[in-house]
């Protein structure tokens, strides 16, 4: 019996091997060494944009995550229905499983969808993994690439950075603000006070050191009210991104022009941005908020508990309507204050939208054709109008666009200084440990604000030497 | 005298011959080879590929074949530092979950083990707690512990944020508590798996034979004797069952700390199970050493599982 057992199983890992062998994508070489590290560039074959027609294709499937802008690019896809009879579909999948399924989609080389509204983030992989179609010379020949800002441009369709190759087009902007109680901004009574306290009016503050003043003003233990809420959770890159808030307008960066890290990241600007980060938690954050983000910072405005809530530009609609928030009269915003040597900075949230190069060339060219129409400048009037964050320059340079809406004069400001986060294929690593550092330090009130900036150093520079982009 | 079969007598008796062509054998596999394909496709097969991926630098997204590179995950996950930490952590983490749960569990068991008015209702109440969805359950106890509007600081009687335990932050007040949050996620735990204990316990005690409690009673034999040396001894087997489930869940422990804490603050509650999720999933897609980590998990599920086994058999008198 146990031979018979033996025998049996014997067979089934035969089997099994056999079955996991032929599972590989392609015959790889026996390489007895090390991983090899990976390229900074493109590795995979760029898949240029395509030369044919995409007059026989009648619908055409955007995957976006699940969200306002969604429902707006959806809204607005009917008037390209209409104009040329090719049928849009948004589809939605929520926030936290967004990134997992169109990347397994990728891995499998899916063709379930035509163009993808990816996070800023996924481009290096997107490019380096050849998801993406090169959108390069389409961006040139179309004009497209000089109707939105450079920023966006930069940050949502270059990769690698400086290489001017293009694989997506910004479509939502969106980068980090501040939403405040003007109503008690306004109070007589709380302006003498804080007159009386500090020496200067209680006004948007243009420094951070201001605003620092103003959230210990209105943090009031006794009356359930504090000075701000801002991001702390630790789960995908919340923390990070409210760090680099104070980061950027101290004169931080993550990395130098040669991608070197040590002595980048832990330098004094970095360390003394992120240790502000600590004491405007310490004082003033709404307590319970040590695991927020979006909606944890929403709802304590929502609340009556914060006066200050830093939240991405996206997600302040909700405050702005008194269906959704009893405050919304009294509510308004402003964009990151300076830092202390005037320095101005955001992280940026936002999308662009790129094609995926598994789909047929008729696919790719119908989908170019939606974008190119999506990125004219009448497309784009009306994207903002329905409240999608454009990133066309004319728009968002004019009175329509500024006055739609009461936090579309600091977003317009915003998209003038904002910086973002790596957007290599290892940025994952490189975020999972700067969550895991900054929580340590903020949350946890653990070690220094220097120690941690010199972990993240040191661990940056393992990572970025492991995977080939630095010697 | 020669009965003419009717045509529908006739077709069944076709079909029944029909089924008796197949053999006993036929049969057997007609039912066990569909069963074992899938086992193989579903189960084996990904089993042994990842087996043979944990030994490669494949990466999921990067498009690109896995290359062999020996033992190097094993060797890096080994030889990280911040790797025993997780480990570590996650070995706290279950000694104190299952050590409670056991505890919790039993209590619970000895005082709803005999009858009384509305002990079917309450045991019923007492085993909510784990049917409900630990995602679920994680979110609800993130409300739970709010230090403003939270029932657990009301509970203890802490209304003042300012002075009160915020949990999920770690801090008791200004002051930071180290393990707070480790302790918040084990006091969950505790909440929803005790009742699963107390089950099998439960189960357990009533199998216990009443003769034995009346011998010793007869001996004038003290509760305190009676419980050491019937009810434990009796109910042992069942218990070391409960318990091996609840060490090798706690092990793999993934869903109600990210609904809770989100593996913080700091890496306060990062267990290797949430580390691993981290490098298989979460933007990394190292498929490679993340199934090198899911072997080295999967060893130890298996060690323990096996002490375990070999005390329960011990136990019955087996070993």
């Amino acid at each position: 019996m146990s031979k018979k057992l033996f025998t049996f199983l014997s067979l089934l890992m035969t089997l099994s091997m056999v079955l996991a062998a032929c599972a590989q994508p392609t015959a790889a070489p026996a390489q007895p060494t090390a991983a090899p590290a990976q390229p900074t560039a493109a590795a995979a074959e760029p898949t240029a944009a395509p030369a044919v027609s995409g007059a026989g294709v009648k619908e055409l499937k955007i995957l976006w995550a699940q969200w306002d802008p969604a429902d707006y690019l959806q809204q607005l896809a009917k008037d390209y229905e209409t104009a040329t009879g090719v049928k849009v579909t948004v589809v939605q999948e929520p926030w936290g499983t967004f990134s997992d399924r169109f990347t397994t989609g990728m891995a499998a080389k899916g063709t379930e969808w035509d163009m993808v509204v990816g996070d800023s983030q996924l481009i290096g992989t997107g490019a380096t993994s050849g998801w993406y179609v090169d959108l390069t010379d389409f961006m040139k020949t179309t004009g497209l690439g000089d109707s939105v800002t450079d920023a966006t441009k930069k940050y949502y369709g270059e990769y690698p950075a400086g290489s001017q190759k293009y694989w997506a087009f910004p479509t939502e902007g969106d980068a980090d603000g501040w939403a405040y109680r003007k109503d008690l901004f306004d109070d007589p009574k709380e302006q003498a006070a804080f007159k009386a306290k500090y020496g200067y009016d209680l006004a948007i503050p243009k420094t951070y050191q201001e605003l620092m003043d103003i959230a210990k003003f209105f943090t009031r233990k006794d009356q359930g009210l504090y000075g701000v809420a801002i991001y702390t959770q630790k789960d995908y890159d919340a923390i990070t991104m409210g760090v680099e808030n104070t980061m950027f307008p101290w004169g931080g960066v993550w990395q130098n022009d040669k991608m070197e890290v040590m002595g980048v990241v832990n330098s004094q600007q970095n360390i003394d941005a992120l240790q502000f980060y600590r004491d405007l938690y310490d004082c003033c954050q709404v307590p319970g908020l040590s695991n927020a983000f979006y909606n944890e910072t929403n709802d304590a405005f929502l609340g009556g508990k914060a006066v200050m809530a830093m939240n991405y530009f996206a997600f302040f609609p909700a405050l702005s309507n008194p269906k959704t928030n009893k405050f919304a009269a009294g509510t308004s915003f402003f964009p990151n204050p300076a830092g202390p040597t005037g320095g101005r900075g955001a992280a940026l949230g936002g999308q662009g939208i790129s094609v995926i190069s598994y789909i047929s060339p008729e696919r790719q060219q119908a989908s170019l054709d939606f974008i190119k129409w999506f990125g004219q400048d009448d497309t784009q009037t009306k994207w903002a109008a329905l409240g999608g964050y454009t990133c066309n320059k004319k728009v968002l340079q004019s009175d329509t666009f500024m006055k739609a809406q009461p936090y579309n004069p600091a977003f317009a400001e915003t998209m003038t200084f904002v910086k973002d986060f790596w957007n290599i294929p290892a940025y994952a690593q490189l975020l999972t440990v700067s969550q895991a550092e900054f929580s340590k330090f903020v949350v946890e009130g653990q070690g220094t604000a220097k120690e941690a900036m010199d972990n993240i150093a040191a661990q940056h520079d393992k990572i970025l030497r492991e995977g080939g982009y630095i010697k | 005298m020669a009965v003419e079969a009717s045509p529908k007598t006739a077709a069944l008796a076709r079909t029944r011959t029909g089924r008796r062509q197949l053999s006993d054998g036929a049969i057997m596999n007609l039912f066990i080879w569909p069963t074992l394909i899938l086992l193989i496709a579903m189960n084996v097969f990904p089993l042994f590929y990842s087996l043979y991926l944990s030994f490669t630098n494949f990466v999921v997204t990067a498009n690109k074949a896995p290359v062999w590179i020996g033992v190097n995950n094993f060797v890096d996950i080994l030889t990280t530092e911040q790797m025993w930490q997780y480990f570590a952590t996650s070995g706290k983490y279950v000694v104190l979950s299952v050590g409670l749960q056991t505890i919790v569990g039993f209590t619970l068991a000895m005082l709803v083990r005999s009858k009384f008015r509305g002990s079917g209702v309450i045991t019923t109440l007492i085993l909510v707690p784990m049917m409900l969805s630990p995602v679920v359950v994680g979110l609800f106890w993130k409300l739970m512990y709010n230090p403003i509007f939270g029932f657990f600081n009301y509970l203890l009687g802490f209304m003042d944020p300012a002075t009160g335990p915020d949990m999920i932050a770690s801090r008791f007040g200004a002051t930071q508590v180290p393990g707070l949050a480790l302790l918040a996620v084990v006091l969950v735990d505790v909440w929803m798996w005790s009742p699963f204990v107390m089950l099998l316990v439960l189960s357990g005690l009533n199998a216990i034979p009443d003769y034995l409690y009346e011998a010793a009673a007869i001996d004038r034999a003290s509760s305190w004797f009676q419980f050491w040396r019937i009810t434990l001894p009796q109910v042992m087997p069942l218990l070391l069952i409960a318990v091996l489930f609840r060490t090798i869940e706690a092990l793999k422990s993934f869903d109600l700390v990210m609904g809770l804490t989100g593996g913080g603050p700091g890496e306060q509650t990062e267990l290797i199970a949430v580390h691993l999720y981290r490098e298989a999933f979460a933007g990394q897609f190292r498929t490679g050493h993340s199934s090198a980590l899911a072997y080295i998990i999967l060893i130890i599920v298996i060690a323990v599982s096996n002490l375990y086994i070999r005390y329960l058999n011990r136990a019955k008198g087996e070993g």
